[in-house]
């Protein structure tokens, strides 16, 4: 299935969480908040929310505006 | 005799020794900007909320010792009370803090808030137990509105955001100072030292500045500028300036002049 994720289209399992998802990608979930089609995820939460086909997620960090350097 | 001991700088049940908040982004590069901090002696960084780039999972977070540093996460970039009340709990939510750097914008081009938005999301987020530091304009009738919201710190910009323009009307800041019991925090418009040491000088509790350092040619040589001139002004309004008069008043009295013609 297919989700957009931070803006961009992602191939993901069906029925991948949002814990799977970040541990897919090497992220530590402590650094980052979690929006699903723009509503917050709570942490204890996240072994537990399977994401659905089309599904918008946001992961967000701390960051400079601006700060294109921090990569 | 000794040298004067300051009162820490106290909101949402925090004490900080440094009256000088800083932020985190616009540096040449992120050693810049540690150097910075550190050069700037204060206790407390900005930080904005924005997509993590899931190619490296970087984050601001990376170069910031927590151990240190209290986070102030913002809502830059929130032109709406509903945006920048989930921003908060946004940074709620991923641990960095309850306060927030509350942010909305009116308009793009001055970055002015909106303060009737301001207002309301203030009132919200105070009910919901945040820390709220409202970025406001110099008009002392909506600081008091804020501060009635339930805002900790009021902080009335000095000039545009990232204008450089300095205390533009430091009447309207002294007459906040006198309307409000919560701290004060200069926000916005610092362009150089001297900008600083005025808004301390007018009785303000601490300035909270970003483009005047991180864009300074030396950045760390401005951080330490800044430190200097945030306790200098802090100094001279504890210490009490004298009247400004119109004439000269002679430093020696003339008592015991002999007659030389």
């Amino acid at each position: 299935m297919q989700i957009r994720l931070n803006g961009k289209e992602r191939d993901v399992r069906d029925d991948i969480t949002v814990a799977d998802l970040l541990a897919e990608m090497n992220i530590h979930p402590e650094r980052v908040a979690v929006l699903v089609n723009q509503e917050i995820v709570k942490k204890p939460s996240y072994a537990s929310a399977i994401l659905q086909d089309g599904d918008t997620v946001e992961v967000l960090t701390a960051m400079a505006g601006g700060m294109g350097r921090i990569r | 005799m000794s040298e004067y001991k300051d009162e820490p700088l106290r909101f949402g049940g925090k004490e900080f020794k440094s009256r000088l908040i800083v932020g985190s982004s616009k540096y040449p590069d992120p050693a810049i900007m540690q150097k910075a901090w550190e050069a700037s002696g204060a206790e407390m960084i900005t930080v904005a909320i924005r997509r993590m780039n899931l190619a490296t999972g970087g984050s601001l977070l990376d170069y910031v010792d927590r151990t240190r540093y209290t986070l102030l996460p913002n809502t830059a970039g929130c032109y709406t009370k509903e945006e920048a009340i989930k921003t908060s709990f946004i940074a709620r939510e991923m641990g960095l803090s309850d306060m927030i750097k509350l942010e909305v914008i009116g308009d793009e081009k001055t970055l002015f808030p909106d303060t009737a938005a301001l207002v309301e999301a203030t009132e919200v987020l105070a009910k919901e137990g945040f820390t709220v530091l409202p970025y406001t304009n110099d008009d002392p009738v909506v600081a008091k509105k804020l501060e009635d919201a339930g805002a900790a710190v009021v902080m009335p910009l000095g000039a545009p955001i990232g204008s450089g323009l300095g205390i533009r009307n430091p009447y309207n800041i002294r007459i906040i100072l006198e309307v409000v019991r919560v701290p004060v925090i200069v926000d916005a418009g610092v362009g150089t030292a001297s900008d600083a040491s005025i808004a301390m000088e007018l009785g303000c509790d601490g300035v909270l500045m970003n483009t005047g350092i991180a864009a300074a040619k030396d950045p760390v040589t401005m951080a330490s500028a800044m430190r200097h001139a945030v306790e200098a002004g802090r100094l001279a309004y504890v210490a009490g300036r004298i009247p400004k008069k119109l004439y000269a008043s002679a430093s020696t009295p003339l008592e015991g002049m002999p007659e030389l013609i």
